[in-house]
């Protein structure tokens, strides 16, 4: 492309003796200038669009001072989910039996399955989420959760404290490794 | 033969006006990108599918490091001024009111705040100080914080309570934070995070399909 024009004078004749000064052509080729200008453009439009930070709303709801005051669930529409070391997931339907029967082990992959499955399976008026973490877990987790009840569009749930007997279970469960092990069948 | 003779074109297009564009194209953009400040507290945010994007201004942000520090930082100086203000009246801090304004966040305890202050801006590195300490239910140093700040913002439009947090943060940080904003009544506040999309097959999914607005 980039040309040089030697034509010059046009087959113009100089009277002789008078030397030919060779012409160079001023144009330039741009093509890779263009290239290099829409690669950089390009370059700013991704940047630009990317890091734009999201916020999630989280209502706390305020503390009620009287037992009477507080929110009452229906048994048959709770499950409980705990949060313990290492993203692992625990959960529990209704009231946890004593000798820990009911207490499930999972994780974060299959925790929505399970979710989803208790969501089909209750009246939705009556289904109501117990988050529960425990001292070990992380924020992330936490968030996790929460989105995960924006994910599968869950109205009810509370972040609620851990008891002593949860968390010794968690803490149990923990130390015994993966899913499955611990207190659970 | 007299064949008709077609006019030879040349190939050669003048880039000039296309290289004009492209350049144009390309100072908007530069002038336009507001470069992420360079962030003296490293903090990784965890994903979420909320959609709502973060505000910008009028905002108060409790920052949650890796390490459980907690920092808080807002944007408004006027506001800045006020709590400084009170912090030196009701616990004879002796603070800088000046530089208290400039700084663009707070992360130590009451007592050695006025050091802080004292330090130089590049020199306030999250990883280097000390953070608000709040993991003492009794003397939960953010609910003191917040409720000079909730005056401060007293009879005009509450700013946007943000808490920013980190992936490996400890839950019992976050549950301090969360319990110094419910004991000043502070009950509406927002988690930023990074924006992610909604698994498919999910209900949240099945409503976006379906162009219904969520409200989250």
């Amino acid at each position: 492309m980039a040309e040089m024009d030697t034509s010059g004078g046009g087959g113009h004749k100089k009277g002789p003796g008078v030397k030919k000064g060779k012409k160079l052509s001023t144009r330039v080729d741009l093509t890779p200038m263009v290239d290099l200008g829409f690669l950089l453009i390009t370059f700013f439009i991704f940047t630009t669009t990317m890091s734009q930070p999201t916020a999630m709303r989280l209502f706390l709801p305020k503390d009620a001072d009287k037992p009477e005051d507080q929110n009452k669930a229906k048994e048959s529409g709770v499950i409980t989910l705990l949060l313990g070391k290492d993203n692992n997931v625990f959960y529990y339907e209704g009231q946890l039996e004593v000798n820990g029967s009911n207490f499930k082990s999972s994780n974060f992959k299959e925790i929505r399955s399970i979710l989803i499955d208790k969501k089909r399976n209750t009246p939705e008026k009556d289904l109501v989420v117990i988050i529960k973490p425990s001292a070990e877990c992380t924020y992330k987790n936490v968030v996790d959760v929460l989105d995960e009840m924006a994910i599968n569009v869950l109205k009810k749930y509370a972040l609620v404290d851990i008891s002593e007997g949860e968390a010794a279970l968690v803490k149990i469960s923990d130390a015994s490794g993966s899913a499955g092990a611990g207190a659970s069948n | 033969m007299g064949r008709a003779k077609l006019p030879r074109k040349s190939t050669n297009i003048d880039m000039t006006a296309m290289c004009d564009v492209a350049f144009l194209l390309l100072s908007f953009f530069i002038l336009t990108t507001k470069f992420k400040p360079a962030e003296a507290i490293a903090v990784t945010t965890p994903k979420s599918v909320a959609a709502k994007v973060a505000p910008q201004k009028d905002y108060v942000m409790v920052i949650l490091d890796a390490n459980g520090k907690v920092f808080l930082e807002m944007d408004d100086e006027s506001k800045k001024e006020a709590i400084a203000n009170a912090l030196n009246s009701s616990r004879n801090l002796g603070l800088n009111t000046a530089a208290f304004k400039k700084s663009l966040f707070f992360g130590a305890p009451f007592g050695s705040l006025a050091s802080f202050l004292a330090l130089p801006e590049d020199q306030r590195k999250g990883d280097k100080l000390p953070g608000i300490p709040v993991l003492d239910t009794a003397n939960n140093e953010l609910v003191t914080w917040m409720r000079f700040t909730k005056d401060a913002y007293l009879g005009e439009k509450e700013p946007a309570f943000l808490l920013k947090g980190d992936n490996m943060a400890k839950y019992p940080a976050f549950k301090a934070i969360i319990d110094a904003f419910k004991k000043n009544d502070i009950l509406k506040f927002q988690m930023v995070t990074s924006p992610e999309a909604a698994p498919v097959g999910t209900d949240l999914w099945k409503l976006n399909q379906k162009g219904e607005k969520v409200e989250d």
